[in-house]
């Protein structure tokens, strides 16, 4: 017999009655002691949620956040004993729900916020040396086929709202009346020593470094950046990318970095 | 079973007999890395969640290394869900067993509790029924644990609010054997005795001469919040987020005077207040350890 399959389906589900074989030693209803439980499972999990997305919760404000996420604890508990890894079905789990829909950008500010987390906790990856990749540019007939590596905590989100200012609107760096959030935006987000940054890119920079995760050399990807921005900047681009330590490696073969 | 001890040489090497200073330490928290760092407080030890460093890399990482540089460490996981009715997640003990080879920690803990179900986790402590058959099982988890880790794990009694009609023995019992039984040592949590107490009504003085008192590596002291059960009886959750009671520092002193200093954390994990509060709280343990004389114990280490 298991018994911890009933403490556990009743932990979740608040119309199942408590587990049968709870006593209490004077002689209460052991329901209000079980509910102990109930309310610490559920509230710490959505204070985890909590500190993970806090711009999601400033944009709907505490109450909303806290009924949506129990809805999305219930429905979802952790399949993992890190909490820094939950929530990451979250931002899809916002887009279906209807009391939401008044915020169409509200998943992509989750989906934002996931990726500020993966970067705070990504593996750490010096920069490369700027000589290095001076010395390699400085070669231009070889450019089109040099690789660049960047680091693991990079990540990108193409978005049809203005996910980046509505994002900075909630550091105070900006004011959020001053905000379209109708406008299409494109984020890079990585980590810059210590400290993980959200940069607004242009399509065609996301296009490049999208096309640099998958492993083109730089000839390759610049062709789908340019063919989807006719402004995109290779130079500028890269220099963005070096500014901020994202690049690791280069190299004109794969199996071969350059020192 | 397989006794794993501190001072038992696990593969012919000298042994290595790591412990924490008898002294007063305090939670690391996220927000006061770079305080510590620059003002080197005169704590005993740090003690951090292993979960929370389960990542990668990053800050989390890096401050937690110039920190342990500087100060003893003890490493206090809450996921290892010992007292569940499945398998230990063995991928999980591996990341400890990397996490604990890499900080190379003073002291290692968990609950005897489970918190996890099948592939779900619960990020809650639950309560076990204290019968042979969860004996059997939570001795087997630890024989699994110190072996793998080849270290002893000190077990910590759970704060409780409810009990098991099937139970068969009393908590004090059931841990007393599963220290006899593994060679696991105690992180005795003088709060959650006394919840514990408060919530069952245990005679908290009869709950503590029956605990393994010599096995006592750790002690933990915390705050908890005050509930009514369905009778309107006491009923204190044990919540991790308010100054110690001073009924606990009146039982602390009292295990003081039982089994000597011990070191003794200070748990803060929710509404974390400013460095220098959790200091206070800490000197204020530090003053009690400094009162009590060594025991014999103590004396002949």
């Amino acid at each position: 017999m298991n018994s911890q399959q009933d403490f556990f389906a009743a932990l979740l589900d608040p119309e199942r009655d408590c587990p049968a074989d709870l006593k209490t030693w004077n002689g209460s209803d052991p329901a209000a002691r079980f509910a102990v439980y109930r309310n610490n499972v559920l509230s710490s999990l959505i204070d985890a949620l909590a500190a993970s997305f806090p711009v999601v919760q400033q944009l709907v404000g505490e109450a909303f956040f806290r009924a949506m996420a129990a809805v999305y604890v219930r429905h979802s508990p952790p399949r993992t004993r890190i909490l820094a890894d939950y929530g990451t079905d979250f931002p899809t789990f916002i887009e279906g729900f209807a009391p939401a829909g008044s915020l169409p950008y509200l998943a992509d500010v989750a989906r934002l916020e996931l990726l500020r987390i993966r970067a705070y906790h990504a593996a750490d990856a010096a920069p490369l040396n700027p000589t290095v990749l001076a010395a390699a540019l400085a070669v231009p007939e070889r450019l089109g086929s040099l690789r660049l590596r960047l680091q693991p905590a990079l990540g990108l989100l193409d978005s049809a709202f203005a996910v980046v200012s509505l994002w900075a609107a909630h550091q105070g760096a900006l004011a959020l009346a001053e905000v379209d959030p109708d406008q299409a935006q494109c984020a890079l987000v990585l980590r810059n020593g210590l400290a993980v940054e959200v940069l607004g890119i242009r399509r065609g920079d996301l296009v490049f470094i999208q096309a640099l995760l998958q492993g083109q050399p730089l000839g390759a990807a610049t062709q789908p950046a340019l063919a989807s921005d006719p402004t995109f900047d290779l130079g500028a681009c890269l220099a963005q990318l070096l500014r901020a330590g994202a690049i690791t490696h280069c190299t004109y073969d794969k199996q071969r970095p350059l020192p | 079973m397989m006794i794993v001890s501190p001072t038992q040489a696990t593969n012919g090497a000298p042994a290595l007999s790591p412990q924490l200073p008898p002294r007063a330490g305090i939670g690391l928290k996220s927000q006061h890395y770079q305080q510590i760092l620059e003002r080197n407080p005169a704590v005993g030890f740090f003690e951090v969640h292993a979960e929370n460093y389960l990542v990668a890399g990053g800050p989390f990482h890096h401050y937690l290394g110039l920190i342990r540089e500087r100060y003893p460490l003890s490493i206090h996981g809450v996921g290892l869900s010992l007292g569940a009715q499945q398998p230990l997640d063995r991928e999980h003990l591996e990341r400890l067993a990397s996490l604990l080879e890499r900080y190379q920690p003073q002291a290692f803990s968990e609950h005897l509790a489970w918190s996890s179900h099948g592939d779900v986790f619960l990020n809650d402590l639950l309560p076990l029924a204290y019968d042979n058959a969860t004996l059997t099982r939570v001795c087997a988890h630890i024989d699994q644990v110190q072996s793998r880790l080849q270290r002893q794990l000190l077990l910590e009694n759970p704060a409780t609010y409810v009990e098991f009609a099937h139970s068969s023995m009393d908590e004090a019992a059931f841990i007393g054997e599963v220290v006899r039984r593994t060679g696991c040592g105690l992180l005795l949590d003088v709060n959650n005795a006394y919840v514990s107490s408060i919530n069952h009504h245990w005679d908290v003085q009869a709950y503590l001469h029956a605990l393994p008192l010599h096995a006592v590596g750790e002690i933990h002291l915390a705050g908890f919040a005050e509930d009514r059960d369905a009778a309107g009886e006491r009923l204190l959750i044990d919540n991790h987020g308010a100054p110690v009671d001073a009924a606990v520092w009146r039982l602390y002193t009292e295990v003081l005077q039982l089994i000597g200093a011990t070191p003794t954390l200070l748990e803060r994990d929710n509404a974390i207040p400013p460095l220098d509060l959790l200091l206070e709280e800490a000197q204020h343990a530090q003053a009690l350890l400094d009162a009590i004389q060594p025991t014999r114990r103590q004396a002949s280490a």
